[in-house]
């Protein structure tokens, strides 16, 4: 069972995708090597089945203790011992973190970055706020100056990570099937096809949703949320929990200022009511508009990295 | 629909400290959930119903123990219960605050049910 989502189904299971990479007839266990229908561009998919489930380490404080009845009689004269069955009652203290599987592999994938020099960023936000045409731009703009990868996160198709590719950076896609969200496991599975480089810049761009990603840590340096003004200026205050997770809000599509009703202020208060520590860039992936303060982002937070 | 994750994750805990017990099943789980860690009671409690069939949990009593939120006033310093992540200090009106509990996710603890033997 898909432990993302919990189908059954084959074509709901997570596939990682690494776009462009030479086809090859090698097969090995857990990999299966197809060319995709309409995708000019060879394909291999992997298939991380259920060996992701035993990843992490688990370190808790147990504190046990049985209860129930329990008859030790030794016969020594004669050494006759029987064999008896008793059912006890163990109450196991575990006072672990739900989600400590995924926060401890994300903790590897974040030391991972810090040992290479990485910067990992989380890109969340709703379907349709502009996240991919934004990157695209982002990676047009530091193209040779700062070497960058791209993690797409999608439930279908690799449509979005074929805009990528087409800007000449490297780019897994992730398919979660019906699941709503990248963990840090599909994380940690795709960077080991990627391969980012020393010192790059790694976008993982996560599924369209801004409910179930605030839950999960990836390992990434910051967590920058988008919106764009086509959406309410109370969306801070809707969904309050991707605002209090996030470390940047980029507020997108402010070309389009004069034709909706959204006030910039408002919303920055929400959000700030949320997260006071929360940081804001006005840009417009389209006419390029404020598109300057986000790569100075980028560059001092790369650079802080290196402090 | 994340609260499935979590639900598969619960099991995945459960299971492994099952195998580390050798306890056939759990007789009970106590959860500890936090009014603001994103985790609807009722998507959890579909989801619940969706995740354990078949697992070691499957016939496991939940207890869910719903820790409130409570926050600190980073001005005057005054603490309060808050229902939202974007409430106002009632003493001075600031929004400068600090969440001090009610995020929590936690499985507190498992009763399991084990087979021993004994020599007698």
């Amino acid at each position: 069972m898909c432990s993302t989502c919990g189908c059954n189904q084959p074509s709901d299971a997570v596939t990682i995708t690494l776009i462009g990479e030479e086809q090859t007839t090698r097969e090995q266990q857990g990999f299966s090597l197809d060319m995709q229908g309409d995708d000019p561009q060879p394909t291999r998919h992997f298939h991380p089945g259920h060996g992701r489930r035993h990843a992490a380490h688990h370190h808790h404080h147990l504190h046990g203790h049985t209860h129930g009845h329990h008859h030790h009689l030794h016969s020594h004269d004669d050494h006759d011992h029987g064999h008896d069955h008793h059912h006890g009652k163990t109450v196991v203290e575990l006072e672990q973190d739900i989600l400590q599987k995924n926060n401890l592999l994300a903790e590897r994938n974040r030391g991972f970055f810090e040992a290479r020099n990485v910067l990992a960023l989380n890109l969340v936000s709703s379907p349709g706020s502009g996240k991919t045409s934004l990157l695209e731009r982002t990676l047009a703009a530091l193209k040779g100056e700062l070497e960058c990868f791209v993690i797409e996160g999608d439930q279908q198709t690799s449509n979005d990570a074929n805009r990528i590719a087409a800007t000449g950076a490297p780019v897994v896609q992730i398919n979660t099937g019906k699941g709503c969200h990248l963990d840090s496991d599909m994380v940690n599975q795709a960077v080991k096809k990627l391969r980012p480089s020393e010192s790059s810049l790694l976008f993982i761009e996560n599924v369209g949703n801004l409910v179930c990603p605030s839950l999960f840590d990836l390992g990434e340096g910051a967590r920058v949320v988008i919106i764009s003004v086509t959406e309410g200026d109370d969306k801070p205050i809707k969904y309050p929990d991707m605002f209090f997770s996030s470390d940047l809000c980029i507020i997108n599509k402010i070309d389009l200022l004069p034709y909706v009703q959204f006030d910039m202020e408002k919303a920055k208060d929400y959000a700030r009511r949320v997260n006071h520590h929360l940081e804001f860039i006005e840009l417009s992936a389209t006419s390029g508009q404020g598109m300057e303060q986000w790569l100075d982002w980028l560059k001092r937070k790369r650079g802080e990295m290196n402090a | 629909m994340h609260e499935l994750s979590i639900v598969l994750s619960i099991v995945d805990a459960a299971e492994e400290q099952a195998r580390k017990h050798g306890a056939a099943a759990v007789e009970r789980i106590d959860l500890e959930i936090g009014a603001l860690a994103g985790i609807e009671p009722d998507a959890l409690a579909f989801a619940w119903e969706a995740g354990l069939p078949g697992t070691i949990l499957a016939n496991a009593e939940r207890h869910i123990h719903y820790i409130p939120g409570r926050a600190r006033c980073m001005d005057c310093g005054c603490q309060f219960d808050v229902q939202q992540l974007y409430e106002a200090c009632p003493q001075c009106g600031n929004y400068f605050t600090d969440l001090l509990q009610g995020r929590e996710l936690k499985i507190k603890s498992l009763t399991l049910t084990t087979a021993e033997e004994v020599i007698s």
